[in-house]
C-alpha cells in the first residue's frame, strides 16, 4: 500500500484558489466563534480540565461501564450488540436490517459508520442507504468521502452543491441560492423519512448510569431518522461511554462552543427506550479503540468527542482541505488516530503539520494532540516508515550536526563538505525551499569567525 | 552573572548578525558571555522529524559544549524549548538533566531572570508586527494565546515597549502559525508556502514595516516569502532591536 501523499494532495487544493480561501476563512471563522463562546464562560478552562478527568477516569474503567451501560440499556427493553471490528459492525447492521425485511435505511451523520465503511457493505447487498445530514448527503450524492468531520461538505462552494444536486436530485441547474438547495434537498428526502423501514444514527454520548444515549444535531435529521421508521439502529463507538447522567452537561456545554461557536446545538436529543411497537437496537464497536486504549503515548486521543475543533483552528487542515488526508478522520485528530488504523499508510501524516499546538490549546476534552503527533514521528522513524530519501537527508544532517568540522565544513561550503555531502542532500531542501520562497542569503562570515575576530583576541 | 551562549545553527550560518546583537546586549546588560567554539545544534531538526536516533550525536554533542553552565542563552525558542522538553535521545545523565533546565530563550531570560527595566540605547522608529513563534508562544508560553481565557501578558511586548519610538500594529490573526514548522517547511512545501504568504500579507495589511520576532527561523520563512511576493516589508530579530539597531 502506498503511503498517502499529503502534500501532494494539498497542492492540489491551494491550486483551486477560491474554493482554498473559501475555506481557510469559513473554518477560521468558526474558530474565531469558539473563542467567543468559549471566552464567555469564566469556567471555560475548569471545564476543559473537569471533561478530560471525566473521560480519563471512565477509559480507566472501560470495561465495567460498557457492562453497566449495556444492563441498563437491556433493561431499559433496547437490544445490545457489541462489534470487534467493522466487519462485525457491518454483519451485525444487516443481519437486524435483514430480520425486519427493511430495503431503506435513512440515517444520520456517524463518522463511526464511515469509519466501518458500511455504506457500501449495504448498498451491495441491496439496502438502500440515504444520509439525512445535509452536508453528509451532499457528499453521498458527490460519492465523496466527508472532508470534516461536522461540516462534512466544507469544502465546497455552493456552485459545487448546486451541480451535485442537479446532476442527482434534479435541482434547477445554475440555482446557487442556499435556500433554494436546502429546499431542494428537503424535498428530496422527506419521502425517505416517511418510507423507510429503519433509521440509524450514531450517539455523541452513551450514559452508563441509565443505559442511554444522545444525539446533538442542528438539522433534526437524526430525530426523524430514529422516530419515524420501526426500527432503530444506534451505532456507538465505545469510548462514547460517560459514567453519569450529570456528567453529560459538562459537554454538553462544551461540543457546539467548541464545534461552531454555537452555545448548543439545535437538537440535544436522548434515547432511552423504543417507543411501544418498535425496536432499537444499540450496536457497540471496538474497530481497533481497545488496542489504542493500550498504547501508553496514544490513548488519550480516545478522549475525543469529534467536535472538530482542533480542525477548525489547523492552519495545516484549512489549507489542505480534509481529504488530502485520504482518510476518515482528518486534521490534527486524524493525524493521530489514522495511523493506529494503517500505519504504512498514513505514514506520512504526523509530518502534515507545524506542531503549533494550537489544536492543543482549543480541545475541549485536553488531549495533547501535537504531543501525540510528536510521538507519532518517533513511531515512524522507529518502524522505518519515512521515505528512503528523507530518511537519509535526516541521517546525513545529524551526522553532519554532530560533528563541530564537519559542520564548519558544510555552512563555509568547502571541500570537505561537498565531499561529505552528496548533491541530493543539498538539493532536497534548497529546491522545496526555492520553489515559492527565496533562498537566505548566505552572509560572508558565520557568527563563529565574528566572534574569533572580535572576542577572542581581547 | 556568567552565561553560555548557545548560537543556533542557521543563525550560525545564515544570521550572523543576530547572534552578535545577542551577544552585545547580553554584554551591555552586564552579563559575561562565553561562546563554546564547537557548538553546532541542539538536535531539533532531527528530533522533531522523529528521528532520535539521529538526533542523538547533536544532543550529545550539545551537551558536552554546554554542562559546565548554569544558564545557557539562546535566541531562539524552538530551541530552547529542544532543549528544555524534548533532548532525550540520549541517556539523561545528571550533566544532560542540569543543560536541559539551565536553558532559556532569550526573552524570557531578559524579562524573567535579568529582569531588564530599560534599554536607553535602543530606538526603532517604525510599525511593527510582532510574530510569535508558536513553540514560544504556546509551549514557553512567553505570551498569551488566543485560543486560552486568560489576563493579557506578552514578554515580548513588556521587552519592546522600553524601545523608543516603536509603534505596533496588529495584524488580523496575530498567533496564526506562519508555517516554517522545521523540516515541515521542505516536506509540505505546499502549504508551508501559502501559510508564509498568508502570513506576511496580513502583516503588510496591518501596516506593517518591519516584522519582529523572537525567532529567526520563522523570519528566515517569512522573508523568503515576502521576497518572492515583492513585498516591501523588512525582518529583524527581538535581539537586533532591543540591542539598538535602527532598523
Amino acid at each position: 500500500m502506498k503511503p498517502i501523499d499529503h502534500a501532494e494532495a494539498s497542492s492540489h487544493f491551494i491550486e483551486a484558489k477560491a474554493h482554498l480561501e473559501f475555506h481557510d476563512r469559513r473554518l477560521w471563522d468558526l474558530r474565531v466563534k469558539r473563542d467567543r463562546q468559549a471566552h464567555n464562560i469564566p469556567e471555560w478552562e475548569e471545564l476543559r480540565n473537569l471533561a478530560s478527568a471525566i473521560k480519563e477516569h471512565t477509559l480507566s474503567h472501560l470495561g465495567d461501564y460498557l457492562e453497566e451501560f449495556e444492563a441498563k440499556a437491556k433493561s431499559n427493553g433496547a437490544q445490545v450488540h457489541w462489534a470487534r471490528d467493522a466487519s462485525e459492525h457491518n454483519q451485525i447492521v444487516h443481519d437486524i436490517l435483514s430480520a425486519h425485511g427493511a430495503k431503506t435505511l435513512v440515517k444520520s451523520k456517524s463518522m463511526l459508520t464511515e469509519e466501518c465503511d458500511m455504506r457500501p457493505f449495504l448498498e451491495t447487498r441491496g439496502v438502500k442507504v440515504i444520509e439525512t445530514d445535509l452536508g453528509e448527503r451532499i457528499q453521498q450524492l458527490d460519492d465523496e468521502p466527508p472532508s470534516h468531520i461536522v461540516v462534512p461538505a466544507v469544502h465546497k462552494l455552493r456552485g459545487d452543491v448546486s451541480d451535485v444536486f442537479a446532476r442527482t436530485i434534479g435541482s434547477e441547474p445554475g440555482n446557487n441560492d442556499p435556500h433554494y438547495l436546502a429546499e431542494a434537498m428537503r424535498r428530496d428526502t422527506r419521502p425517505y423519512f416517511l418510507g423507510a423501514e429503519a433509521g440509524m444514527t450514531g450517539a455523541n454520548f452513551a450514559i452508563a448510569e441509565t443505559g442511554s444515549f444522545v444525539v446533538c444535531t442542528n438539522e433534526g435529521n437524526a430525530d426523524l431518522s430514529a422516530n419515524v421508521p420501526k426500527l432503530h439502529i444506534a451505532c456507538i463507538g465505545i469510548e462514547k461511554i460517560i459514567p453519569k447522567f450529570e456528567h453529560l452537561a459538562v459537554f454538553i456545554r462544551m461540543l457546539s462552543r467548541s464545534a461552531l461557536g454555537s452555545p448548543i446545538t439545535q437538537y440535544t436529543s436522548h434515547f432511552r427506550a423504543p417507543r411501544p411497537g418498535t425496536e432499537l437496537h444499540i450496536v457497540l464497536v471496538d474497530n481497533g479503540r481497545s488496542q489504542r486504549l493500550g498504547m501508553k503515548d496514544f490513548w488519550y486521543s480516545l478522549k475525543c468527542i469529534r467536535c472538530g475543533a482542533c480542525m477548525n483552528t489547523c492552519p495545516v487542515y484549512r489549507r489542505s482541505g480534509g481529504l488530502s488526508y485520504g482518510a476518515t478522520y482528518s486534521g490534527p485528530i486524524g493525524i493521530i488516530i489514522d495511523p493506529a488504523f494503517d500505519i504504512r499508510k498514513y505514514s506520512n501524516l504526523p509530518y502534515a503539520s507545524t506542531l503549533n499546538g494550537s489544536c492543543t490549546n482549543v480541545c475541549p476534552v485536553k488531549i495533547n494532540i501535537h504531543d501525540q503527533i510528536y510521538k507519532w514521528r518517533q513511531v515512524m522513524a522507529e518502524r522505518n516508515q519515512l521515505p528512503l530519501v528523507k530518511k537519509e537527508a535526516i541521517r546525513i544532517i545529524g551526522k553532519v550536526l554532530s560533528d563541530p568540522r564537519l559542520y564548519r565544513a558544510a555552512i563555509s561550503a568547502t571541500g570537505l563538505a561537498i565531499e561529505h555531502l552528496p548533491r541530493f542532500a543539498i538539493y532536497n531542501w534548497l529546491n522545496p525551499w526555492g520553489r515559492q520562497r527565496e533562498v537566505p542569503e548566505a552572509p560572508k562570515r558565520s557568527f563563529r569567525s565574528w566572534y574569533l575576530e572580535n572576542r577572542r583576541r581581547q | 552573572m556568567r552565561v553560555g551562549l548557545f548560537i543556533p545553527c542557521y543563525v550560525d550560518a545564515f544570521f550572523p548578525e543576530v547572534g552578535i546583537a545577542t551577544l552585545q546586549l547580553l554584554e551591555r546588560l552586564g552579563i559575561e558571555v562565553v561562546y563554546p567554539l564547537d557548538q553546532t545544534c541542539c538536535g531539533q531538526p532531527m528530533a522533531n522529524s522523529g528521528c532520535q536516533k539521529d538526533a542523538a550525536g547533536a544532543e550529545a554533542l550539545f551537551v558536552a559544549n554546554f554542562q559546565e553552565f548554569e544558564t545557557i542563552v539562546t535566541p531562539s525558542g524552538s530551541c530552547a524549548h529542544h532543549v528544555r522538553e524534548h533532548l532525550d535521545a540520549i541517556p539523561q545523565t545528571p550533566a544532560v538533566e542540569k543543560v536541559r533546565r539551565g536553558t532559556y530563550e532569550l526573552v524570557e531570560f531578559l524579562h524573567d531572570i535579568v529582569k531588564v527595566e530599560e534599554f536607553p540605547w535602543a530606538a526603532f522608529p517604525h510599525k511593527v508586527g510582532l510574530h510569535n513563534a508558536c513553540t514560544t508562544l504556546r509551549k514557553l508560553r512567553t505570551a498569551k494565546a488566543s485560543e486560552i481565557d486568560e489576563p493579557f501578558f506578552s514578554k515580548p511586548l513588556d521587552l519592546l515597549r522600553k524601545v523608543r519610538g516603536i509603534e505596533f500594529v496588529t495584524p488580523s490573526r496575530p498567533d496564526e502559525c506562519c508555517g516554517f514548522g522545521g523540516t515541515f517547511s521542505v516536506f509540505e512545501e505546499p502549504v508551508s508556502a501559502k501559510m508564509g504568504y498568508d502570513k506576511v500579507e496580513d502583516h503588510h495589511r496591518a501596516g506593517a514595516q518591519y516584522i519582529v520576532s523572537a525567532d529567526m527561523s520563522c523570519l528566515m520563512h517569512q522573508k523568503g516569502c515576502a521576497e518572492r511576493l515583492g513585498l516591501d516589508i523588512g525582518f529583524i530579530h527581538i535581539a537586533q532591536v532591543l540591542n539598538g539597531s535602527r532598523g
